[in-house]
């Protein structure tokens, strides 16, 4: 299994979010996480990436054989965990050559391996972004400043492109999206999908699920999974709402 | 005849030695950050210098060692009855403790006269080079950047002489070019900073040891890059260099100055004059990235580096361009100033200020519109971690007669930590309505949001905040040349490992 998650409790600032979360994931899997705002969705990918502040008052992550509770994000991240985050974060005066070039050569590095040579990481460059069809000169931009909502969402994915991790957690990347970008988005993520990696996709709605197919979807609430099942239930959850995912708790 | 300990460094080397750091190795800033100044190894080299202390027969044996006019000695005997006269500045934001200035020898220089080839550079000089990865001589042949490295008081060699002779540039050490030039140093030398000016500036130009004349004559376009090293080795001396750039009519420049110093316990004072003369139609970039000893980590030790530089516009359409990286020093006061004198001229200031542990930074320009339609532009960085206390001082004057001017200034501070300070005091001064002035300033601090997001990427927080903090400079580091800018990038990120988590 290449990451289970056995009875996450996480608390921030004494606050506890998380209650007793489990989840297992194969690799060649899609999940879906669903429910409604403030069940702990962001919380749980903040505490599985390392996130300072995420406080695991119990239970354990095994990712790829171990315990990652403790280990510091950058590692964790060179293990092949990916965030696609929810709001990309803007970091003026930075490349985004210089920034996914000193990524990608971390990554190399924890793994024993030289630095990419500049004109084959320009190539993968190319090659990546065409994927999630920027056209633009991407390299010389700051990274995600003045980006449209669409383009930081691109910009994700085409990180995620570059770094080619074996889970890959996307947080909310649907919302905000227009129908044309939703669609470039999960023809990105479908084509990066394999059956070596995995795919955790935390959204509010349906609509993402037709582009990108899970092969089970989880209903979370008050901080654990309360239903898990197939896409049905994601088509089910639309019909009917959150509201009944509170009863189930009960 | 005694043997002292010298310490050599050139800012070039940096850009060799970082390299070899950014090499996969574990725990890379650790070791960097323990490691303090990395060029800590030492050359016993013959030393001449003369005894501690401040008076009138010093001045005399400083000038006479260096066979110099009477008329030099007479500027220099000047300046001293008047710096007799002056008191300390007190009005900077830095807390400095008392100099006792008759404790500070103010003459040191390897004992070797100045070689006229590399030949006869002494064979213990030419190994440290070679020691540190640059010889002059590979450098002349790689880089085509013409150096003079002054060592303690003395310039050792200046490369490219005859390169630069082709076209009529003079550029050779200070006391050099009183010899062969007495005429061109006569006609510029306190021109721009008068020895009245200030303080350091009187002590400066009452023992001034050496430095760099630079001269290029009308219309004619310096083809290289000039470049000076200065260094402070032996210790309880002080460091008091003269430099001196003339861009006669048409002509332009660019010229790039490096410091450093030993590691020491005790405070070394370092009181340099910048004189910039651009005329009609000239241009003349200065970038220097500076890189003093700063101190430990306690803020033990380190430089104090007051320094007085200055530019003027003189004739219409002249422009002087100043860009500097601040990383070292444990006290700074310095604010490289222009004189806009004539019509339609261009004045620009560059800055990053770092300041890190127990550091103090007090630093910024003045900007002085006389002529008409003059422009200036000032972009300070400022990024304050540790302990450190960080601050901009700028003037901006419009004289009434100086219609159409126009300035922007554009102050941002960084703050890393809770420890540290940034403070900014801009200063404006407008005597006429035609002229616009701008100022925007900001403060921010590196935020946790954007560690996160390095963090996930797979990039440790150390080498996040190297990024991110080039990134907030990134404006100031474009302007320096090439080869500068690899290495104040390098600089900025490793004076900042271990300011953060």
């Amino acid at each position: 299994m290449l990451l289970n998650i056995k009875n996450l409790h996480v608390s921030i600032g004494g606050k506890e979010i998380l209650k007793g979360f489990n989840l297992g994931v194969n690799e060649g899997e899609i999940h879906a996480i669903m429910g409604p705002n403030g069940t702990g969705k962001s919380t749980w990918a903040a505490a599985v990436t390392g996130r300072e502040g995420y406080e695991i008052t119990e239970g354990e992550i095994w990712y790829k054989g171990q315990n990652i509770v403790g280990m510091p994000p950058e590692e964790r991240a060179n293990l092949g965990i990916f965030l696609s985050f929810q709001y990309p974060v803007e970091i003026p005066g930075v490349s985004m050559q210089n920034f996914m070039r000193t990524a990608v050569n971390a990554k190399r590095e924890y793994q024993g391996l030289p630095p990419m040579s500049m004109i084959e990481f320009t190539k993968m460059m190319k090659q990546k972004q065409a994927m999630v069809e920027i056209t633009e000169k991407l390299q010389n931009r700051y990274v995600n400043v003045g980006f449209s909502g669409g383009e930081k969402k691109k910009n994700e994915i085409f990180q995620m492109a570059m770094l080619e991790p074996e889970l890959s957690i996307l947080d909310e990347t649907d919302s905000g999206l227009d129908i044309d970008a939703l669609r470039i988005v999960a023809n990105g993520v479908n084509q990066l999908h394999n059956e070596h990696n995995a795919f955790v996709v935390i959204t509010h709605y349906q609509r993402l699920l037709d582009y990108i197919v899970p092969d089970f979807v989880h209903v979370m609430y008050d901080g654990r999974i309360v239903k898990s099942g197939d896409k049905k239930l994601a088509l089910e959850l639309e019909e009917k709402g959150y509201e009944w995912v509170k009863d189930l708790k009960l | 005849m005694q043997s002292y300990q010298f310490f050599l460094y050139f800012c070039k080397l940096n850009i060799r030695v970082f390299i070899m750091e950014s090499n996969p190795k574990e725990n890379i800033i650790e070791e960097v950050t323990n490691k303090d100044y990395e060029f800590g190894f030492v050359t016993d080299i013959e030393t001449d210098f003369i005894p501690k202390g401040l008076n009138e027969d010093i001045i005399r044996l400083i000038s006479k060692k260096k066979e110099e006019p009477d008329w030099l000695l007479d500027f220099r005997l000047k300046a001293f009855r008047h710096w007799q006269t002056l008191k300390m500045p007190t009005w900077a934001h830095l807390t400095i403790p008392p100099i006792d200035f008759q404790d500070i020898i103010y003459y040191a220089a390897p004992k070797q006269r100045k070689a006229k080839s590399l030949d006869e550079v002494d064979p213990e000089l030419l190994a440290t080079f070679d020691k540190l990865g640059i010889s002059l001589d590979e450098q002349k042949k790689l880089s085509g950047v013409a150096v003079d490295a002054v060592m303690d008081s003395t310039s050792v060699k200046t490369t490219f002489q005859e390169t630069l002779s082709k076209h009529g540039i003079i550029f050779m050490s200070f006391s050099e070019a009183v010899k062969q030039h007495p005429d061109l140093v006569k006609k510029y030398l306190g021109k721009v900073v008068p020895y009245t000016d200030n303080f350091f500036a009187a002590l400066n130009s009452a023992v001034f040891s050496d430095g760099s004349f630079c001269y290029v004559p009308k219309g004619v376009r310096c083809p290289i890059e000039l470049s000076t090293y200065f260094r402070i080795n032996a210790a309880n001396t002080g460091q008091f260099e003269r430099t001196l750039i003339v861009a006669d009519e048409g002509a332009y420049v660019s010229y790039m100055e490096g410091c450093t110093a030993p590691q020491r316990d005790e405070n070394q004072l370092h009181a340099a004059i910048v004189e910039i003369i651009s005329e009609k139609d000239a241009e003349v970039k200065y970038s220097t990235v500076q890189n003093w000893y700063p101190g430990d980590k306690d803020g033990k030790g380190g430089i104090y580096n007051f320094v007085t530089k200055r530019g003027i516009c003189r004739g219409d359409n002249a422009k002087i361009s100043w860009t500097q990286v601040e990383t070292g020093s444990a006290i700074t006061w310095k604010y490289p100033s222009c004189i806009l004198k004539g019509d339609n001229t261009v004045a620009e200031f560059y800055s990053v200020a770092v300041t890190n542990n127990y550091q103090q930074a007090d630093t910024g320009t003045k900007m002085i519109h006389i002529g008409k339609n003059s422009r200036s532009t000032i972009i300070s960085k400022g990024i304050s971690a540790g302990h450190s206390q960080n601050g901009y001082r700028g003037l901006v004057k419009v004289v009434p007669e100086a219609t159409n001017c126009r300035n922007f200034s554009q102050c941002d501070s960084l703050l890393l930590g809770d420890q540290c300070g940034a403070h900014t005091w801009p200063y404006v001064e407008c005597g006429n309505d035609s002229s616009i002035l701008e100022h925007e300033a900001t403060t921010s601090k590196i935020s946790e949001d954007q560690l996160f997001y390095c963090n996930q990427r797979g990039i440790p927080t150390e080498k996040a905040i190297g990024l991110i903090v080039n990134g907030y400079a990134k404006d100031v580091l474009n302007k320096l040349p090439m080869e500068f800018a690899v290495e104040a990038q390098k600089l900025l990120s490793i004076t900042l490992e271990g300011s953060v988590g």
